[in-house]
């Protein structure tokens, strides 16, 4: 066993409205960044977890985000990074 | 009629919904979101407020509660259930309801009186009311934006699921009617088995002249009805 660090990625679903992401790049355009052209806000997880390898730590990972983490209806989920904590 | 609200933790609108059943004859029960069992209810009824502080999305941990699966096992059942604001979010999250409420395209938390039309009257929770009839009830909510992938919005209008849509105060679905973005303005809809529904704006917030309509006493007098011919037959 051994300790993971994992970060998973929380993003509105491409297609689907994201209101908090339209007000950023209003703003940002607003602030003279007329070149940005998508924003989308999403959340990063991080999660500390033992298992028995990276494999198993990212697999656990992806079960929470189908279960729980992400909604399928609006959401997508990477399980971004999984790194050995500690030591 | 045995009407069961439950009760989460951030749950605030309860007592408006225990008041309301209680209002149109129903005799009232709590539950606790821990309980186990639903108390003989032939109703059950998730209220408005902000469960688990709408942390991760709204309704994404409530939907979890131990009594979650006796509500769902309920509704499979045949049971009715009805859920309004946070217990609309609730149903979406718990996949007894299609679709999912997001964050309202404004960004803001919306609380206003908004007027909604019904779309079917032929259902547990709008046989009192007339088809097409406005109603003018208040709504309170950040995230009452509905959304649905495109196949699962064709089923849902294509199978009637629709029970109010956002109106303008002619009745019209103008993008003015719609306080929150909802795709095709829906503001409640139902499954299609007809025995679970869900709504964002708040009935039992218009129960009293005196607070300003009783538009939302037809949802609460529908299902007293349905349930007694239910019951004598």
């Amino acid at each position: 066993m051994s300790r993971y660090r994992i970060e998973i990625r929380v993003t509105p679903r491409k297609g689907i409205l994201d209101p908090q992401g339209k007000a950023i790049h209003h703003a940002l355009h607003s602030l003279g960044w007329a070149q940005v052209d998508d924003v989308r806000v999403g959340k990063a997880i991080h999660v500390e977890l033992d298992a028995d390898d990276a494999g198993a730590a990212r697999d656990e990972a992806e079960a929470m985000c189908r279960k729980l983490l992400a909604n399928p209806v609006t959401e997508d989920f990477e399980v971004y990074q999984v790194e050995e904590a500690g030591a | 009629m045995k009407a069961a609200v439950v009760t989460f933790p951030g749950s605030n609108c309860d007592y408006d919904l225990y008041k309301a059943v209680q209002d149109v004859g129903a005799e009232a029960r709590f539950l606790w979101h821990r309980d186990r069992g639903l108390d003989d209810a032939d109703v059950v009824l998730l209220s408005g407020g902000f469960s688990y502080g709408d942390y991760l999305r709204a309704g994404a941990i409530a939907r979890f509660s131990p009594i979650m699966d006796d509500v769902v096992a309920f509704a499979k059942a045949g049971g009715p259930v009805v859920g309004i604001c946070n217990g609309f979010q609730i149903l979406c999250e718990a996949g007894l309801l299609p679709g999912a409420l997001i964050r309202n395209a404004s960004l803001k938390f919306q609380s206003e009186s908004v007027w909604m039309r019904v779309e079917r009257t032929d259902t547990l929770f709008t046989r009192d009311y007339a088809a097409g009839q406005r109603l003018r009830i208040p709504m309170a909510h950040a995230e009452g934006n509905f959304r649905a992938d495109p196949e699962t919005l064709k089923r849902i209008e294509g199978e009637n699921c629709v029970l109010f849509r956002y109106v303008d105060r002619h009745g019209g679905a103008s993008p003015e009617g719609n306080p929150n973005g909802s795709m095709n303005h829906i503001a409640g809809i139902v499954n299609e088995a007809g025995n679970v529904m869900g709504m964002m704006p708040h009935p039992e917030r218009a129960m009293e002249a005196v607070l300003g309509s009783t538009d939302g006493r037809g949802l609460f007098t529908s299902l007293m009805g349905a349930l007694a011919a239910g019951s004598a037959a």
